[in-house]
């Protein structure tokens, strides 16, 4: 069946195709409808689960801990100041182990507040544990979210699903809606969250751990999170074969003969490419990757795509203060660990909603060809004097 | 660098205390009623705006700063309580308001209410109830009437409400009392007495969420109103009539429902600071002789 549904929509269907069973979340625009779908569903019963109206995203994240704990399937929602709060509990949450699956509506964090799209909410939270996908469509965002449970039950890491705040969120498209038989077969089974709660075989989790053993359980979930690129690759060509849509880690368009090549993640992504057909068009050797799964960070990939590349320019949607871009960083790490490497460009645009469009990308590529001698580290695109 | 700053001509009428700045509240809102109410109190108190901090978390009713002269604050979402304190705190000489919704205060802000409260710093706190989340556009609120039916209980709550009255004389407060929106002179009475009043003062306003809860709220609750200070034989600093206010049913008390002078934050701290001072603090070289063999 196709339908034409938002980005938020296409969260909220996944979630009850999925069989989720218990969600709990707090209201923060522009994630707030797709709580208010699920409550809906919940109500209905066309959903069997339990919906919690938790008291902040802090208290949402507690509670699918709690569920998660016993073997149940989890979801909660939220953007920025919301994900913020989280951000003990997140940590938590992937050291105890547990498949919960979040979808993060990217927004900007205050201070001064603002309630429209960047990334600086997740990518903040990079070091947290959590794996991270990042989507371009609505479709992407709903096969994303019914990826994400697969990965995460098989890892027994929690899984976060990145959708642009309003761009992405309150945007119809016509979407793909699975039937309920093949999710299925595809989510069959069910987590089993390593340190389940069971009453024959009682035992206390996550208790104080000395220095003595410390270490080894850090070693086991960064073991876990590091081959969850290999089970993400693998769901997703289990996921090709049943629906048809295939979704690498790292998308690659026109980077084969690239000279250069900009890096772009979430819908920003539509544009830049929208940039390297006109430029191909012209002769003009430019490429586009975009970053869909950013943790774990697929270093081998990012090296092959760039590789061959005489530059990268990075185009950010956020900031780290008294560092360069995210984005950048990773790449850069990624790039120059073979020796040589393209020379990587980093370029802040977008920041609090403001548009990304195609002239930003055609100044960035201008720059990079032509005037790269005068770039600093960090390079702002649409700043106003 | 000279950082003085020119004291403003101190305004002379309550629409002077407004900064001019046009509210984007939905008409006919009860928050509408609570800024002309705190633009008449500012006026009444001789308000000097250099030295009036307002401070809000996030909500509709957390935009109230904007429209008022003085100093405001916008913070984040329930976190108002605590960022008042350490203003107050550091600067005793502002007079220090804040303000919120009952989302703000009552979900995501409830840990620092009751600690607010007895920690009885000299802040007066307005919470501006409409019973739901009005910002995001009609989610359930920790304070919507048990059944209610908003965006997240389609087919009605079946949480049971919190009691902000309650709760706050519980938790030690010691100025607690109730008003409505829909009546300006007893907000701006009420307002007057919690600032006035040495302590917390908390001050729940009830005030309609026109759009997403409903017109009919005004009427609603108009018809329940009775005034306190009308009640024969009640006593505000009789804690057990003050639980009698908060657990009532099918009517709406309003007015100064409990009050209490227990000692204010600062007042404890000199109180110790002299205690040590009556004993001696002995002096480091004292002290390490001591243990010395
Ligand atoms: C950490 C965090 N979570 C959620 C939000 C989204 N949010 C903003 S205001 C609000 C609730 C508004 O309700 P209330 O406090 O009752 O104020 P009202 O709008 O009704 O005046 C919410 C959930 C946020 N800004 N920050
Ligand atoms: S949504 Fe409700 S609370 Fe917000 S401004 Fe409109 S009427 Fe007032």
């Amino acid at each position: 069946m196709r339908a034409l549904i938002t980005g938020n929509e296409a969260v909220s269907t996944a979630v009850r195709l999925a069989r989720v069973e218990l969600i709990a979340a707090y209201p923060i625009t522009p994630q707030t409808s797709i709580s208010e779908k699920l409550s809906q569903y919940c109500s209905e019963g066309t959903l069997d689960a339990d919906f919690v109206k938790v008291e902040s995203e802090h208290s949402a994240m507690a509670t699918v801990i709690g569920a998660a704990s016993t073997g149940v399937r989890t979801f909660t929602a939220t953007s920025s100041q919301g994900l913020a709060l989280m951000h003990e509990l997140l940590h938590w949450s992937s050291g105890a182990r547990l498949p919960i699956v979040m979808a993060n509506v990217n927004r900007a964090l205050g201070a001064p507040w603002n309630i429209w799209g960047d990334q600086s909410d997740s990518l903040a939270q990079r070091d947290t544990g959590w794996l991270q996908f990042y989507c371009e469509s609505c479709q992407e965002v709903l096969d994303t979210t019914l990826m994400a449970f697969a990965v995460a039950e098989r890892v027994n890491t929690p899984v976060m699903v990145m959708l642009d705040g309003f761009i992405l969120s309150h945007t119809a498209e016509p979407v793909q809606i699975p039937e309920p038989d093949a999710v299925d077969s595809l989510l069959g089974g069910g987590p089993s969250p390593p340190a389940l709660v069971d009453p024959e075989n009682p035992r206390t989790l996550h208790a104080v751990t000395s220095p003595d053993h410390f270490m080894e359980f850090k070693h086991h979930q960064f073991q876990a999170a590091a081959g969850a690129e290999k089970v993400s690759v693998e769901v997703a060509e289990e996921f090709g074969k049943i629906f048809g849509r295939n979704y690498p880690g790292t998308e690659e368009f026109m980077c084969g003969d690239a000279e250069t090549i900009l890096v772009a993640s979430g819908t920003a992504a539509g544009t830049v490419r929208h940039v390297v057909r006109k430029y191909r068009e012209q002769g003009k050797k430019v490429g586009m990757m975009r970053v869909r799964m950013f943790r774990p960070y697929p270093f081998d990939e990012v090296r092959r795509i760039v590789s061959g590349a005489k530059r990268v320019a990075v185009l950010e949607r956020a900031i780290s203060p008294g560092s360069e871009g995210t984005m950048a960083q990773e790449l850069r790490s990624a790039a120059y660990s073979a020796g040589g490497g393209p020379q990587v460009y980093d370029f802040v645009a977008g920041l609090g909603g403001r548009d990304i469009v195609p002239e930003d990308i055609e100044r960035m590529l201008e720059l990079v060809e032509n005037g790269a001698d005068k770039l600093q580290r960090v390079n702002w695109l649409g700043l106003k004097e | 660098m000279d950082t003085t700053v020119q004291a403003a001509p101190k305004p002379s009428t309550p629409s002077e205390y407004k900064s001019g700045l046009k509210p984007v509240w939905c008409p006919g809102c009860g928050d509408f009623g609570v800024l002309n109410a705190l633009s008449q109190v500012y006026h009444r108190l001789e308000f000097d705006p250099m030295n009036t901090m307002l401070f809000s978390g996030i909500g509709c009713s957390s935009r109230i700063p904007g429209y008022l002269k003085g100093y405001g604050f916008n913070g984040v979402h329930g976190r108002v309580l605590p960022i008042a304190t350490g203003a107050k705190l550091a600067n005793p000489e502002l007079t220090v308001i804040a303000a919120g919704g009952d989302g703000d205060g009552f979900s995501i802000g409830t840990g620092h209410f009751p600690h607010t409260c007895r920690r009885n710093v000299d802040i007066t706190y307005i919470v501006m109830d409409n019973n739901i989340y009005g910002l995001t556009k009609g989610q359930l609120s920790p304070t919507s009437p048990g059944q209610m039916v908003t965006t997240t209980s389609s087919y009605g709550s079946i949480e049971n409400p919190i009691n902000p009255i309650g709760l706050a004389i519980g938790c030690g407060a010691s100025f607690v009392a109730r008003s409505f929106a829909g009546d300006i002179k007893h907000m701006v009475d009420v307002i007057c007495q919690g600032i006035e009043h040495k302590g917390f003062s908390f001050i729940q306003i009830l005030s309609p969420c026109v759009t997403f809860v409903g017109k009919d709220q005004f009427g609603i609750i108009k018809n329940q109103v009775r005034y306190l200070n009308e009640v024969e034989g009640y006593d505000p600093t009789d804690r057990s009539h003050a639980f009698q206010v908060a657990d009532e049913t099918g009517q709406i008390s309003l007015g100064v429902i409990f009050q209490h002078p227990f000692p204010e934050y600062r007042h404890g701290t000199e109180i110790v600071r002299q205690r040590l001072i009556k004993r001696g603090v002995p002096e480091m070289k004292d002290l390490i002789a001591k243990f010395r063999p």
